[in-house]
């Protein structure tokens, strides 16, 4: 055991959460990894290690396995000091247009698995009146658009319930953060167009979701120009914007 | 497909780009036509596969670290700015930084690439204890200077030809800080600083910034840069151990005009940082290791500054005997010309590591030029005056030299290509440059 402050990231071996973890390990947090494959997360776990001389738990947790919730937090040696959701689907807009199944998936994943996860560690968090809690949200979930309403209104969901837990647990010790990184280069997002300087390293969320948790910073938009970007996108009358297919 | 260049932007070339998480993908990537990328620095066309090109950036994960031995094992991907930025303030450096910190581990070993220390420490390779190499025919092996050692000694330095390195271990230096005690030595002609050079051979670093349109009496006047890795009682008082890596904000945002750097600009910026330069010679002071080994990494982009067409840097390797005369001719050659550009390299090397390692002793000069239509027979005429010298060209920042060239600076070769020919006898891997310079057409 040691003294340190601890971060569990959860969807730890996404692009973005292994860049959280490396942040926080960097700064001396322990850090634990919880993933649907845990022998996976063990490379990431021994590279934790050997750079920050760190200690790295890892866990189970599947997102979609609401039903494992209760045991998976009641069963943690520890309750971390901070809790980061990275876990989420892009999934494909046109598929799920029609497929049920393949919406429900996104909209669980996005919305129903990582509202609940946090909300259980909220539970945890308000009753020992400390702790932060992270959930990358996305700047979809601003407003709904054409090209990717399912997975936009699940992260709107999403974005909704956070900012509720952060309202209600103001002043009580306990801080919830909600990320909006707009375009990052990752596996997710790889084979599509991004626009480059609307886009970042996954390491640059990462560092910028460790700043937040330190700063207590309510809403963090990675890069600043997806916040003025965002603001226009939901200026725009509906008439307007429901032309755009974008 | 898409359209992919080295670090000098000349030449772009269609390849299919792919990006493999596991090293079974990077298998499957690696069929006919392939080689492996790292973090494209490499100048030319090294690191362009002939139909496909593997990156290897996702492999990123440190493996293990050893502090009691400084012995560190990672995979081929970590670029060596992340190694820096994180073992550095543990007290641990790599013992070879060429002069950008941005590269892969993988590239540097392909490469052997060599910094400031090569005169008196050797290059990357000769601090690599083993590899795991994918090799072209698929296998999968460990190699080392004592086990499959002919792999190993094709690898370091051989361009990426023999297979994909997937992980290395390496041995770090340990420092007690990450400054450099810098000394300046202005020297107002080439054989001044050739002379500088020589009597530098005892400090750990040493490198000289050449002024390259300095014509007449001037020719080859430099700025000698020596270094030593300082202690912690010459820090200055409040300096922290390590200092922190500048972030590279400032940025070239566009491509400049190619006639940006023509010769009255770069005449008098050379005018400028020589006389400053010279201002603060003599004397010693402490310096960050970031402006010191990669000055030019804080000016993001710093490529562009050479327009559109893109850029050729010329460097070669002159043995000790009779350097001083063809480094004179190549150099009065360059300032007739006028652009050249304005960091321009001339630096001692001692003897390569791998097969195909660039160095050898004596001096190396390296010139960047912007591409215009006539450079490429000027090059010629310089390569011309290198191999009548003995001489050679680095392949990581070649982009078109001729075979002739190629075969005639490197006579190791016959050896290179039976080994490469053992690891990799159906030809699988085959990059731009290996089409250029080795393959059979």
């Amino acid at each position: 055991m040691t003294s340190r402050k601890s971060a569990m990231v959860l969807g730890g071996s996404s692009d973005i959460g292994r860049a959280a973890a490396r942040a926080f390990a960097r700064s001396g947090y322990d850090v634990a990894l919880a993933g649907r494959d845990v022998a996976a997360l063990e490379p990431d776990a021994a590279d934790l290690r050997a750079r920050y001389n760190v200690e790295v738990g890892l866990h189970k947790f599947d997102v979609l396995d609401t039903a494992s919730f209760e045991s998976f937090v009641g069963s943690l040696p520890t309750l971390p000091d901070v809790v980061i959701s990275i876990v989420g689907l892009l999934g494909v807009q046109q598929n799920a247009e029609s497929d049920l199944a393949h919406a429900t998936a996104i909209m669980r994943s996005n919305y129903e698995g990582p509202s609940l996860i946090l909300g259980l560690f909220a539970e945890k968090f308000l009753g020992r009146g400390s702790g932060t809690l992270v959930g990358v949200s996305s700047v979809a979930g601003d407003r709904g658009r054409a090209s990717n309403y399912v997975y936009g209104s699940a992260k709107a969901g999403f974005s909704a319930f956070l900012s509720g837990l952060r309202a209600r647990a103001n002043s009580s010790g306990v801080h919830v953060v909600t990320v909006k990184p707009g375009f990052v280069r990752t596996r997710m997002t790889e084979g599509m167009k991004l626009i480059g300087p609307l886009t970042v390293e996954a390491s640059v969320v990462g560092d910028a979701i460790l700043r937040a948790v330190e700063n207590k910073t309510d809403v963090v938009y990675v890069s600043g120009k997806w916040r003025l970007v965002m603001l226009i996108i939901k200026a725009l009358p509906e008439a307007v914007f429901k032309k755009l297919k974008f | 497909m898409t359209l992919v260049s080295g670090w000098g932007r000349f030449p772009v070339v269609d390849t299919e780009m792919l990006r493999p998480r596991s090293f079974e993908a990077v298998g499957e990537a690696m069929a006919s036509g392939a080689v492996a990328r790292g973090n494209g620095r490499a100048y030319g066309d090294a690191a362009i596969g002939a139909a496909r090109t593997v990156a290897m950036t996702a492999f990123d994960r440190v493996r293990s670290f050893d502090p009691a031995t400084g012995r560190i094992r990672l995979e081929a991907g970590v670029l060596l700015s992340d190694l820096i930025d994180t073992f550095g303030p543990r007290g641990f450096l790599p013992f070879v930084v060429p002069g950008t910190r941005f590269v892969s581990i993988g590239g540097a070993i392909a490469a052997d690439v060599h910094g400031k220390n090569h005169h008196c420490e050797g290059g990357f390779g000769r601090y690599v204890d083993s590899i795991l190499l994918r090799t072209g025919q698929g296998e999968t092996i460990e190699a080392s200077r004592e086990q499959n050692s002919d792999a190993f000694l094709a690898t370091v330095g051989g361009m990426g030809l023999t297979g994909v390195i997937l992980e290395a271990t390496l041995r770090l230096r340990t420092v007690e800080t990450g400054w450099i005690r810098e000394r300046v030595i202005s020297a107002s002609d080439l054989d001044a600083a050739m002379r500088a050079l020589d009597a530098g051979d005892a400090a750990t670093y040493s490198v000289a910034w050449i002024d390259c349109v300095a014509r007449g009496k001037d020719l080859g006047r430099s700025l000698i840069y020596l270094g030593e890795h300082a202690g912690k009682d010459e820090l200055p008082a409040g300096a922290a151990a390590f200092p922190a890596a500048k972030d590279p904000g400032l940025g070239v945002p566009i491509d400049l005009p190619s006639m940006t750097l023509n010769r009255f600009s770069i005449r008098a910026f050379n005018e400028l940082y020589y006389r400053m330069g010279a201002r603060r010679a003599g004397g010693s002071h402490v310096v960050s290791l970031y402006p010191y080994f990669f000055p030019l990494d804080s000016l993001k982009d710093w490529n562009r500054i050479y327009g559109k067409r893109g850029f050729l840097q010329h460097q070669c390797v002159i043995p000790e005997n009779g350097a001083r005369a063809v480094l004179g001719e190549i150099l009065d050659r360059v300032a007739r010309r006028g652009d050249a550009s304005f960091l321009a390299v001339l630096k001692k090397l001692g003897q390569g590591d791998g097969i195909l390692s660039f160095p050898l002793p004596g001096y190396t000069l390296a010139l960047d030029f912007p591409v215009k239509d006539d450079i490429l027979t000027f090059l010629d005429e310089i390569d011309r005056l290198v191999v009548a010298a003995g001489g050679r060209l680095y392949l990581a920042k070649d982009a078109r030299q001729s075979r002739a060239t190629f075969e005639a600076g490197y006579p190791a070769l016959s050896r290179f290509n039976a080994i490469r020919k053992s690891l990799d006898p159906a030809g699988n891997i085959r990059s731009k440059l290996s089409q250029r310079l080795f393959d059979e057409v």
